[in-house]
């Protein structure tokens, strides 16, 4: 019940974003969701593609450092309050949040996060426990096809 | 008027100057061979026996010896008296595997400290001047060669040793310091924080000796404008004994050395053939005069030309220029001795690759070192703060290596530029030379 976000070492000089995302472009491969952490010198772009595979195989071949991860992708009402429902359920369960960013499609009145947190397992748990949806990598494409 | 120490050996004639080293370079052969082992096999290997050793037209036929030898023989290997005959042990500003050790008797001592005497007279001392020494003191030659000339002057002396920007200043204008040493970034960042402070008229310098690490002409017009003094150079290393083995007088067109306690020679780096005088090459000194721990044809790996012309202060010892470069890889940073390979040991001892570059600048006169780090898998994670914490990790090591301060910057796998297949593993972008 996750998603795979793929983190890419950047240097903060000017282009080094758009060179990447030609990359993407040249290679046909969709982000779903892009949040990008800045250091006095470098940055840590993190992205939630379509194709996670071919994604690493291609950052591979052009030589960028990265990782993936595994982290939960939640499906919320896009509505005020929804997020606050969340978050206390996993602040009271003492699920501790790591970072996390968010998105929208263009279909439906929903919202998704993306959450980075320490324990996987236990937030999940927390989740569907509390009727929270998740939706896995395999899933994340469904989103976009219309 | 010209300002001597010990005028009769300064000013003595060059053929008083050739006979006292070719009887002390006679004796320090015999002296060495017979109590230091490391030497002996030395000499025995090469073939050549003191008794081939006559006069200072000779000195070509013995051996060099350079810092790895030094390194080898550490601690005692090179060691030409007694322990017990030695007061005191100095050691040079490189670090694990590159420290040298020397050791001085008291007599040792008290010819460098007449070494440092001559530099601060030179620089127009007297008994009635105030030395503020802000050369570090400790294992460093700095601060206490410096001390002890200014004791032989007979100058009050302020051991302030180096930092405390604050305190420096207070000294300087409650006590009415008139000689300043130290290195000259120091002196230029002094000179700096005088200014910010508007307290320039509460100074009384009127000289300074700065040295252990590379200036420019464009620095000492700086400092010498800003601090209202003359500045002058001065040269030294460790193993030779300390500040003081060449220094710079009023003309200001190069470094005497003190040729009565070691013999200079300038040779072609690759070939290590005998270069005559005025050609530019690597500088080898001879120690002459050392008890505990003489050195014969000791490379510097500093690239200089010597010069014998008569010089107008009147002394007649040989000038050397400013070194204008190196034999060898090594950057002196804040006046600190570093060399790539100790960059080099500490990625590898983290377990990284040693895919990185060095960058050295100079802002404000002040030196900067910052290491390009190219990033690796090992080092990556999603998490900003862990990759953060290893830069952090890496700043530390780099700093317990260096013992100075050093920006890391980790920038993209293969980013860091290659000459010819091959990583261009410093960049100096100081206009030192």
């Amino acid at each position: 019940m996750t998603a795979k976000q793929i983190s890419v070492f950047l240097e903060n000089k000017p282009g080094q974003l758009a060179e990447f995302t030609k990359l993407l472009e040249k290679n046909q491969i969709n982000m779903c969701a892009l949040s990008l952490a800045d250091a006095e010198d470098f940055g840590i772009l993190r992205i939630i593609v379509d194709d996670s595979y071919k994604t690493a195989c291609v950052l591979k071949d052009a030589g960028y450092v990265f990782s993936i991860t595994k982290v939960l992708a939640v499906e919320i009402p896009d509505k005020p309050g929804s997020l606050v429902h969340m978050l206390e359920m996993l602040g009271e369960n003492d699920v501790n949040l790591e970072y996390t960013y968010a998105f929208t499609i263009r279909k439906a009145d929903r919202a998704y996060m993306i959450l980075r947190v320490a324990d996987n397992e236990r937030a999940i748990e927390v989740l569907s426990k509390n009727g929270v949806k998740l939706i896995c990598q395999d899933n994340l494409s469904d989103l976009f096809a219309d | 008027m010209p300002n001597y120490y010990q005028p009769e050996i300064e000013c003595a004639s060059r053929e008083q100057i050739r006979a006292w080293q070719d009887e002390r370079l006679v004796n320090t052969v015999r002296h060495v061979y017979k109590n230091v082992p490391y030497y002996r096999e030395m000499m025995d290997q090469k073939g050549v026996s003191p008794d081939d050793i006559r006069s200072v037209d000779d000195l070509h036929k013995l051996p060099f010896l350079t810092k790895d030898d030094l390194r080898n023989a550490y601690p005692y290997g090179l060691l030409a008296m007694p322990l017990s005959d030695c007061v005191r042990i100095q050691s040079t500003s490189g670090t694990t595997g590159r420290r040298v050790v020397a050791f001085y008797t008291q007599h040792d001592i008290d010819l460098w400290d007449d070494c440092c005497a001559r530099a601060i007279m030179a620089a127009g001392g007297t008994k009635d001047d105030v030395v503020h020494v802000s050369y570090g003191y400790g294992l460093f030659t700095g601060g206490p060669g410096l001390n002890g000339g200014s004791h032989k002057v007979g100058s009050l002396t302020l051991p302030m040793s180096s930092g405390n920007t604050e305190r420096q200043i207070q000294f300087m204008c409650d006590l009415g310091s008139t000689i300043l040493c130290c290195t000259p970034s120091y002196a230029a960042y002094l000179a700096e924080s005088i200014h910010e402070r508007g307290m320039q008229d509460q100074i009384k310098l009127k000289a300074g000796i700065f040295g252990a690490e590379a200036w420019s002409e464009e620095m000492r017009q700086d400092i010498q404008n800003k601090l209202g003094i003359k500045a002058y150079d001065i040269y030294g290393l460790t193993e030779i004994s300390g500040p003081g083995v060449s220094f710079e007088c009023s003309d200001q067109t190069g470094m005497h050395i003190n040729e009565d306690h070691f013999i200079a020679e300038i040779i072609d780096p690759n070939t290590g053939e005998v270069l005559p005088d005025g050609e530019k090459g690597e500088l080898v000194f001879t120690s002459i005069t050392k008890e505990a721990f003489p050195l014969l044809r000791y490379r510097t790996r500093d690239i200089c030309v010597l010069n014998r012309e008569p010089c107008s202060c009147g002394r007649t010892h040989v000038k050397m220029s400013k070194p204008m470069g190196r034999s060898d890889d090594m950057l002196i940073v804040k006046g600190v001795n570093v060399f790539p390979s100790q960059i080099e040991t500490v990625l590898m001892n983290k377990g990284y690759p040693a895919n990185y570059q060095i960058i050295v600048s100079r802002e404000n006169n002040s030196d900067k070192i910052e290491v390009l780090v190219e990033m690796t898998p090992e080092m990556f994670s999603d998490e900003l703060s862990r990759v953060s914490a290893k830069e952090k990790e890496l700043v530390d090591a780099m700093k317990a290596m260096l013992g100075i301060y050093v920006v890391v910057k980790l920038v993209a796998p293969k980013s860091i530029a290659r000459s010819e297949g091959k990583a261009v593993r410093v960049v100096d972008k100081r206009k030192l030379y």
